[in-house]
């Protein structure tokens, strides 16, 4: 595999081969931690954290690491990056683990993280490594805060809410109440409301990408025919 | 030149091992740095939760340093040993603080911390966990309405034993129409709470700290 450039690992982060979209890995806390933008984006930055971190030391133990034990070692590496970002969290910020319970340890898990030690840092040199890392755990954070911020104002009627319990009780005042005295439309809290939600978010990706390349055929027809 | 089988797998072995000595270092690094602040946050936690249930000012003494280990027992549905909390005010007993199990919720369990006052009143009821459906069941948390309030203050000689029960069996308590089962057990589990704590006054309201 040749080098990367930054330009390209950005956009195949970000929109491309963005993993919360396109690659759909790491379904688990995309679907079930996306109820509002706070948990949806902590969890985000908390994946993107571990993922840069673990991208980063595979790509500096790749040439130790002998082929047959790949595997286990690239799980030890994040398993132990994860335990130490749950310990950090709570216990400098403990209410947002409470609000994110089992989906901090279950980053492990994430199939995003492991899918890009093997594909990416295992071949490539350090700090691209560690950009990609980054990159493609922000896309996946803000696919998080999109779909946290759609069934928070369709579900609750606000957003920001729980934001106090990342910044403390001064912060309550940041939440935005969008529709005063709404009813709230369980639907879109609950489980059901998160795959509609992505269907929703995918289907507007898709759009957006096939209006851009019938613009770019037809940008190149003119060319053509002049 | 091919290597010998055997010293290839020793040789990766070796190095799995030394992976496997790093991360475990620097686990236990992080636990030893992290551990006081943790457990401090979780007693921070569990008192922000005592703290509901119980008057303000009522005790003076660190209710987690005075915990005692409830066995299971029937009454308070616990299936394996919970905590419960003294409340003393200038080492007198004032109130104690022990959780109940209601097993019979619409989904599953629903715990409950109860504060007791010496005189057998109730002084307040919070849910800590259950698996209610959102929006219809949910309404005995606090945060979505006042109803488990309405348990504040009653005893087992205010309420007579038959009034123990939703309005709908007959019973004094209020209910939202839809959503029964759900009171129902949390009614339930308060009453055989009393029961339990009317029964154990000697351990729950000790004098002393009996260890």
């Amino acid at each position: 595999m040749n080098e990367t450039s930054y330009r390209e690992i950005a956009g195949n982060g970000l929109w491309k081969q963005n993993s919360g979209v396109v690659q759909l890995l790491g379904m688990c806390p995309v679907l079930a931690v996306s109820s509002s933008i706070v948990n949806g984006f902590s969890l985000g930055i908390a994946t993107m954290i571990v993922m840069a971190l673990s991208n980063g030391a595979v790509s500096l133990i790749r040439n130790l690491v002998p082929g047959e034990i790949r595997i286990p070692v690239f799980i030890l590496i994040i398993a132990s990056l994860v335990t130490i970002i749950q310990l950090t969290m709570k216990a400098y910020l403990h209410p947002l683990y409470l609000v994110l319970g089992i989906f901090v340890p279950l980053i492990v898990t994430n199939c995003i993280v492991l899918a890009r030690t093997e594909v990416f840092a295992s071949k490539q040199k350090t700090l691209p490594s560690i950009f990609d890392g980054l990159m493609m755990g922000f896309g996946l954070a803000l696919v998080l805060a999109t779909l946290g911020a759609m069934r928070e104002l369709f579900g609750k009627g606000t957003l920001l809410s729980g934001i106090d319990l990342v910044f403390g009780e001064s912060a309550k005042s940041f939440v935005i109440t969008v529709i005063p005295n709404y009813q709230g439309f369980l639907l879109a809290i609950l489980p059901p409301g998160a795959f509609i939600g992505l269907g929703l978010l995918i289907a507007l990706k898709n759009h957006l990408d096939s209006r851009a390349q019938s613009r770019a055929t037809a940008a190149e027809h003119m060319l053509q025919s002049t | 030149m091919k290597r010998n089988p055997f010293q290839a797998s020793l040789r990766t072995s070796l190095i799995m091992l030394g992976f496997v000595v790093v991360g475990t270092a620097l686990l236990a690094l992080t636990y030893d740095k992290t551990h006081d602040l943790i457990s401090k946050s979780e007693e921070d936690e569990k008192l922000a939760l005592i703290e509901q249930v119980l008057p303000p000012g009522i005790s003076d003494n660190n209710l987690i340093h005075d915990a005692i280990e409830i066995a299971p027992n029937e009454l308070l549905g616990n299936k394996t040993p919970t905590t419960a909390y003294r409340a003393r005010l200038k080492g007198k007993p004032v109130a104690a603080v022990l959780e109940a199990v209601a097993p019979d919720g619409y989904s599953g369990k629903i715990t409950l911390l109860i504060a007791i006052l010496m005189n057998g009143e109730i002084s307040g009821v919070r849910v800590i966990s259950h698996n209610e459906t959102p929006g219809l069941g949910d309404y005995i948390e606090i945060g979505k309405s006042k109803w488990i309030r309405i348990f504040d203050h009653a005893s087992l000689s205010s309420v007579p034993d038959a009034a123990w029960q939703v309005k709908k069996d007959g019973g004094k308590f209020d209910y939202v129409t839809g959503a029964t089962v759900t009171p129902r057990a949390v009614v339930k589990a308060v009453h055989k709470a009393l029961e339990y704590s009317e029964k154990n006054r000697a351990l729950l309201f000790a004098d002393k700290d009996m260890k």
